[in-house]
């Protein structure tokens, strides 16, 4: 399945994910520049923010507490499209996902 | 029926086909010099028993990121250290964030998490940097036992002032998380000589997290609002400001003394980072990959299950060995070459899932002030003598660093 990652400055990346991985494992993997992952996973660190493209908002699922905690941390402004990308993660139904990468991640 | 429990904990017979390890991993000489077993135990399997505390241990990447992260399975409510709580009474009340399993911990971390967010470490640094310059400032040039002089000198001096502690003790914020890391361990010497000492540690840092204790304006306090607000009670408050002591001054005395002894025996990777200060934050992660300030916590089997195809009887106890996985070849190819620019995304020595360090957030500020400002003052990190470990059952940290910091 495809994930496409958009830069600020609009460059795009598409990456090959595996379904179970997460949006931020599968960045990592590719070596998508603004997805740091700093913790790995743990919602303890707020810089693998992104903004989820508005087609694909009602497929993503819902944030948890803990995880509207964190964004509210993170360096970039945290709207209702927000989400820390190791909490979502690659279903069949979000083949073809796309996220927007914010300006400063760090 | 009453059964002999083995280090507080079930007997457990090797599950038929298991590997066999017959190796004491804490053992004070294997804590020394603790590389050899850790390819032993990945060599071994997925997962292997270990007769000597009738346990098993995962060291493999893999595996030892799935049991850790699968708090369903494994859980942590029943000790992170060989005794089963559900068998014998731990030594101290047990953490209400670490020794604690969801529903409980979810409410306990939220409160911490809170406290300890990007947000607020970020009005920290400034602090954490002065306090840098002035330290270094006192050691340029001369030859300084870093333990002491630096990796204990200053953590202690900033992290009290952040959580708001009115009393400091230095040797006692030190000692506690030592105190607490060894009694994950089995009755071995290390252990009983902290537990002999615990007592008092423990009345001064028990008294030292009371809310009188503690400014209005710190870490501290801010547990203290999520009582003021009712998320948590006064007791629970204080537990969890004891959470900060028992984990969040030894743990980083320990990263600071490793990531210097890495630099003293890497001068290529810290002229690698003056020339690239952008590498400060990777550098850190690289020098938790590669030294594991905690080596090893254990996980409680809470049902039936496996690992690796190999069954895992309810009440096992597992060591998950943090920093085997960070040396497994599979995982990072070339893992015995320290590199500041190898971005190791996903290492365990935080740990990972739920548990997953709630402080590396201040763990990584700490260090990347006193990096940013190393670079800027010392030119080279020169080692003066031997670099000598000290074994903890749960910590690998640093007892001698002799050292002089040539200044720029």
């Amino acid at each position: 399945m495809k994930v496409t990652y958009i830069q600020p400055d609009g460059s795009q990346q598409v990456v090959e994910g595996i379904e179970g991985d997460s949006v931020m494992q599968t960045a990592v993997n590719a070596g998508v520049p603004g997805i740091i992952a700093e913790c790995g996973g743990s919602m303890a660190c707020a810089t693998c923010h992104v903004y989820v493209d508005a087609a694909w908002a009602d497929k993503t699922g819902t944030r948890s507490e803990s995880e509207e905690d964190m964004l509210d941390c993170a360096m970039a402004e945290m709207t209702d499209r927000s989400r820390l990308s190791c909490q979502v993660r690659l279903t069949a139904d979000l083949d073809g996902l796309t996220v927007h990468v914010p300006e400063d991640d760090f | 029926m009453t059964e002999t429990l083995i280090e507080g904990h079930k007997p457990l017979a090797p599950p038929p086909g298991i590997p066999v390890l017959d190796i004491d991993p804490y053992d004070v000489d294997t804590l020394y010099t603790p590389h050899a077993y850790y390819e032993a135990l990945r060599a071994a399997g997925p997962v292997a028993y270990i007769p000597r505390y009738q346990v098993l241990a995962v060291g493999r990447f893999d595996e030892t990121k799935t049991t850790f992260s699968d708090h369903e399975t494994f859980v942590s409510s029943r000790g992170i250290g060989l005794n089963d709580f559900k068998l014998e009474k731990p030594w101290r009340p047990p953490s209400i964030i670490l020794e604690v399993d969801p529903p409980e911990h979810t409410r306990t971390r939220r409160v911490m998490s809170k406290a300890l967010s990007p947000k607020v470490v970020r009005g920290l640094m400034d602090d954490f940097r002065n306090s840098a310059a002035t330290i270094l400032d006192g050691l340029l040039g001369r030859e300084i036992e870093a333990v002491v002089d630096l990796a204990e000198a200053f953590p202690t001096a900033v992290f009290p002032r952040a959580v708001g502690m009115k009393d400091v003790h230095t040797r006692h914020l030190v000692d506690y998380g030592a105190i607490v890391f060894n009694a994950v361990g089995p009755d071995n010497v290390l252990r009983q000589r902290d537990m002999a000492r615990a007592p008092e540690v423990a009345a001064w840092i028990n008294a030292a997290c009371a809310r009188d204790r503690l400014t209005d304006d710190g870490l501290g306090a801010l547990v203290y609002a999520a009582a003021d607000a009712g998320d948590i009670t006064e007791a629970e408050a204080g537990m969890l400001v004891r959470s900060f002591l028992s984990a969040g001054v030894d743990t980083t005395v320990t990263g600071i003394g490793n990531a210097l002894w890495c630099f003293s025996q890497n001068p290529d990777q810290w002229e690698a980072l003056k020339a690239d200060p952008s590498l400060i934050r990777p550098a850190f992660e690289e020098v938790l990959r590669y030294t594991s300030p905690v080596h090893t916590f254990l996980r409680t089997a809470d049902r039936d299950t496996e690992i690796g195809g190999h069954p895992v009887p309810e009440g096992t106890k597992v060591l998950c060995v943090l920093a085997s996985a960070n040396m497994d070849p599979e995982k990072w190819g070339d893992p015995e070459v320290f590199r500041v620019d190898r971005r190791p995304v996903g290492h365990m020595a935080f740990g990972a899932g739920i548990h997953g360090c709630v402080g590396q957030n201040i763990a990584r500020g700490e260090l990347e002030a006193l990096l940013s400002v190393m670079i800027e003052k010392v030119d080279r990190i020169e080692p003066m003598g031997e670099a000598i470990w000290r074994p903890n059952n749960a910590i690998r940290a640093l007892d001698k660093l002799p050292l002089k910091l040539i200044p720029s």
